[in-house]
Parts: C-alpha cells; structure tokens; sequence
C-alpha cells in the first residue's frame, strides 16, 4: 500500500526565521518601539557622548553659576558652573559601562551557577540554592557600599560589586528552565536518538533558555542603572569632577529650593531611560515567550 | 532464538521512589526476529515501556535495572558504557514517541532535526543528508519536501510531526525501531495512517519494529507476534493467529472482554474489575489474582512461570489448561 499523501494546502505557511516572526510580534507594540528608539539613542549617546559634548565634564564657568537653560548652556549649568547637558553626555557613558559590565557580571555566575545546580541536582543543588536564598535575602544595596568602600570607587569596583550582588535571579531563573527542559519529551526523545550530554545542552537546552535568558537580561539592566545611580547619591560613584547621575541628583537635591530646575533633566532623562529599559523588556517578554492570544 | 535480532532475558528493572521501592519490571525475557513486528501490550503501568527503554539505558535516575541482558547483534546493550549506547541509539535502534507535539526542538527548523541525527551520527555528509531528508519527507508523505524543510515544528500538525519524529528516527536505516504508542497522541484517521506508514517502512526496507502500546486492536492489527505484559512480567507470548484463535490467559481474555469491536455489536463490553498492582515487593505470587475469576489459592502463593503450548504461545497461569478448557 502507498504512503498516504495529504493534498498541498491551498494557503501554506512561508517558511520565515523565528527572529523575524518575532520582531513582527516585537513591532506591534508601540510602547516598546518607542523604548528602543530612546535606549538605542542613550546607548549613542554613551558611545559618542564625550565626543558630542559642548564642554569638558571638569570645566567650570564661575561668571555662569546657577543658569536656567540658554542657548549657551542648553540646560543650563550648575552651582559651580558646569555645563549640565555635557555632565549628562559624560554621565550616560559611565551609567552604561556599569550597566551593561555588571549585569554581564551578574549574568555569567548566574548563567553557571544556575546551570551547575540544575544539572548537578542532590546536594550541590541544595548548596547552590541556599546560596542563592542567602543573596536574596541579604540587603544587596548594602553589601554594595561595603564592597565599594573596601576596593574602592573606580570604574571596576563598582562594576563587580553590582554585578556579584544581583546574580540570585537569574541563576534561580536559568536553574528552573533546565529543570522543566531536562525532564522533557524533547529531550527524552534526542537521548533516545543517540544525543549527548554536551550535544543536547548545546542544541536543545541552551537555545530554549535562550529567550528567556535575553528577557532576563532586559529586565536586570534597569535594576543595575538604579544600583549604580543609589551608589552615586551616597557619594559612592565616581569621584568628582566626573559626573553621573547619581552625583547630579544628589547635587541638585542639595540645591533644591532654590534652583529647582537642576533636578529636572538629569532625573527626567533617567527616569525615562529606566522606563524605556522597562518596555524594551516587556516587549521581548512577549515578542520571544508569546502566550498565545492576539 | 538463534537468529534473533535482540533478545532480552530475564530483565528486571527496580524504581526507588520515596521509601518504596517499586518492582517495575520482573524477569521478562523476549526476543524480536529481523523483520519482524513485535507488539507489547499492557495497561499503563505495566511496564511494557520501562522494559525497552532499559535496554537503551534511557530509564529515569531513580531506576537501576537489577538483573538480565539483552543481546543486540551480540552485544549486551546492558553492559555498554554510555558512549557506546549514544552510537547504537538513533542509528542501529530508531525510537519514536507518544507525544508528537512536545518531542521536536521548537527553536529548529524540521529538516535541521532530521539531518542532524545523520550528522550526530556520520553516517552521512552535510550534502547526503540533505539530499536524504528531502527524500524521507517525500516517503513520509509530507507534500512539498523542499519548502517543508525549513518550517518549524509549530507549523506543522500532530499527524505531520510524527511523520517527522518517524523520518528522524529511521534516517539511519536502524535495524530496530521501537514505537512507544506512537498513535496514542493522535485521532483514529491519523493513527490509521501512521499505521499505514510503519507497515510500509517495515516492508521496503525489512525493519524491526517494536510496538509499545495498550490498544489490543492495534497490536492485533499491526504486528506479527504479540507479548501481554502485566505488573511488570510477561502473561502471554503468541502469534497473532494464536492470539486470535486460542488467547489463554485469564488476564488476556478480560482484556479482549473490554474492548470495543466493530460486529461485536450484541456482545457486552466488560470492564476488569479493581486497578492494575503496583508492586512494592518483588512477586512471588501472581500479580493478577485479585482480579482474576479463575484464581485459586496456589495463585496467591506461588508465581506462574511462562509455558509453553506449541506454536511458539507462552502463557504464565497455573491454570492456563483449564482455562483455555472452559473457554474454548
């Protein structure tokens, strides 16, 4: 007897890469376009900010304290002159170099430390995850001024102590996508096919995590950009005369009601920034995960 | 079996669960003929999967198999180190699934999952396999091979994705292939056709098959011999013919009792009173006394061991002769 062939549909799907399908989901939402366009141009600014710049992050203008914005001093400058839309150029670089270097921190001891109790189990397992409970709980922000006041407050320091606080999440989230993902059909049928070990974490675990871990990643930057701008309050971040956000605020709060314009620029442009972080992860959220509906 | 393509004697497979340890599987030996189509039929729970997927080493953590070999083209699949058994599965032993929709990878293209199990194992060269997938998604009756290559498995249906399951696992032309209910999953119209498919692999390219299942009505219409599993031991061992003519064992006949036949429309369907055992103490009595109307006292004390009665049927009951006396 013959194979039983099916009719060609009349309408069939176009074989289309995934990444495409899920950018088409990804563009349908408005909200986290408009989060990219402005974290694409933070992320412009941080790379070409210092080139861009009208004034050095250091030079001071003593005729000019205090000013609201002008065409000199597009937004105008501060109590000891500097020019505020230069010291946010020069901020948004160090926000992102911290940024991006500590969440990547973050990212990797959780990446391994996530993956090594998934796959371990028994009491490494429960080593690693009483760890991870003992992180959770700990208060980060301060273990993060200790860290910072022993080593110091460069560019560095600061980076890791972010980045070996904030790790908890994602070993917890990379641990559980492994445990659902090597009790799977899928992965039962590829050991059954003569996979192994190393060809199925490499082919079937790790892209399948993949998305998830992109979303992970989406959502952990905005939360180090607050760690390091809460290090910089205290007068933990950079040293002065370098700016950042951190310092800007903390600066205008202590000029607050008299030159309440300080404040604005400098927290406005964070705020949004960690509001368009906030969308560019919903939207991966549900352009890479879709939970059916639409 | 001299000649026989894997034998399996007397396996036993053990489960840790919690405090408990279960008996799983308890002394089944069997064997399957090049060629031939071997059906195991049990209830859920009867160990009829657990039984093969020992064989392939493919048992969960907490199980460890506690006695037996199964000789595959003379080598004990048993006894080999896990690299070994990665070379036999998926090329010498092909094995499909009972759940089509969750066995693929999602995030890779179909015809990338067949060619990469010729890949895995060299059997081929990116060109070949290629060349060779196209062919298999043609023979598996999926229309538009070329284009089909590069969808994902979301695009495809339940019925098409075991097409794909079954090209992947008979890419290497396995000598072997176990088929673990692999229609349980899908509608009787598709079934019929996956069905249909297998029986044609079996004929053009003279493959084994091994078909794990709990529908009596496939087994009988797909295979040429049949095994009856129950708590972990074979019951029944027979041809199809014999199955048909002559079925012995009490358990056998309550199973053909429950089920639903076209023509049968005057007889009554009858249930099997009571629930299938889970052993926590290794059977030394038979499994099936609490549910069998022809039980005597010497079945509550002493475990049947397999006879036979000519024509290769096997039968494991202390009273298979009176049985089959009152019957037939």
């Amino acid at each position: 007897m013959a194979v039983v062939l099916e009719q060609s549909p009349a309408v069939r799907p176009r074989p289309q890469s995934r990444w495409l399908q899920a950018w088409r989901r990804y563009s349908r939402n408005y909200f986290a376009v408009a989060g990219l366009i402005w974290v694409i141009l933070f992320l412009l600014t941080g790379i070409i900010g210092p080139w861009i710049a009208p004034y050095g992050y250091a030079d001071t203008d003593f005729l000019n304290v205090y000013q609201g914005p002008s065409w000199q001093h597009i937004m105008g400058t501060d109590n000891l002159g500097h020019d505020m839309f230069s010291q946010i150029l020069w901020s948004t670089r160090f926000a992102i170099e911290i940024a991006f270097g500590a969440t990547l921190v973050s990212f990797v001891i959780g990446v391994i430390l996530g993956l090594w109790a998934g796959l371990a189990g028994g009491i490494t397992d429960m080593l690693i995850m009483r760890l991870v409970d003992f992180m959770y709980a700990f208060p980060s922000y301060f273990l993060n001024l200790i860290l910072v006041v022993k080593f110091g407050r460069g560019l560095l320091p600061i980076l890791f102590a972010i980045g070996i606080t904030g790790w908890a999440g994602y070993a917890r989230l990379i641990r559980s996508l492994v445990l659902s993902l090597r009790n799977s059909d899928m992965v039962e049928a590829a050991r059954a096919l003569g996979a192994s070990p190393v060809h199925i974490a490499r082919k079937y675990v790790f892209p399948n995590v993949m998305t998830n871990m992109v979303v992970a990643l989406a959502f952990g930057i905005p939360y180090d950009l607050t760690a390091q701008a809460a290090l910089s309050v205290v007068g933990l971040g950079p040293a002065p005369p370098m700016p950042s956000f951190g310092n800007l605020v903390a600066n205008a709060n202590a000029n607050i009601l008299g030159y309440p314009w300080l404040l604005y620029f400098p927290a406005g442009i964070f705020a949004l920034t960690l509001l368009s972080f906030q969308f560019v992860a919903d939207g991966l959220q549900e352009a890479l995960n879709p939970k059916g509906g639409n | 079996m001299a000649d026989a393509l894997l034998t399996v004697e007397n396996l036993a497979v053990e489960f840790q669960r919690n405090r408990d340890r279960i008996y799983a599987v308890n002394g089944v030996s069997f064997s399957i003929a090049p060629g031939e189509a071997l059906g195991i039929v049990g209830e859920s729970g009867s160990g009829k999967s657990v039984t093969l997927l020992s064989v392939l080493g493919l048992i969960a953590e907490n199980g460890r198999i506690t006695s037996g070999s199964a000789v595959f083209q003379g080598r004990d699949l048993l006894k080999l180190r896990r690299r070994e058994l990665e070379e036999i599965r998926g090329r010498d032993i092909g094995m499909i699934f009972q759940n089509p929709m969750t066995s693929l990878n999602p995030v890779m293209r179909v015809g990338d999952q067949i060619m990469e199990v010729m890949l895995t194992h060299h059997v081929a060269s990116p060109k070949e396999a290629y060349r060779r997938t196209i062919e298999l998604l043609e023979e598996m009756g999926i229309p538009e091979p070329e284009v089909r290559f590069r969808n994902y498995p979301h695009e495809f249906s339940g019925g098409m994705r075991q097409r794909i399951m079954i090209a992947i696992a008979i890419a290497c032309n396995p000598q072997l292939l176990i088929a673990d209910e692999p229609t349980t999953a899908l509608d009787v119209t598709v079934q019929m056709q996956i069905l249909s498919l297998l029986r044609d692999l079996r004929q053009t390219k003279g493959m084994a098959v091994a078909l794990i299942t709990h529908d009596f009505g496939v087994a009988a219409n797909f295979c040429d011999r049949l095994i009856v599993m129950y708590a972990g031991s074979v019951v029944e061992v027979a041809s199809r013919a014999e199955f048909i003519r002559r079925p012995m064992h009490p358990y056998t006949l309550a199973l053909k009792e429950s089920i639903i036949e076209v023509g049968h429309r005057h007889r009554e369907v009858r249930a099997i009173p009571g629930m299938a055992p889970v052993l926590t103490s290794p059977p030394n009595f038979c499994a099936f006394a609490d549910r069998c109307p022809f039980a005597i006292d010497r079945c509550r004390n002493e475990r049947p061991q397999l006879r036979s009665f000519g024509n290769g049927h096997g039968v494991a009951c202390h009273r298979a002769e009176e049985v089959l006396e009152l019957v037939h």
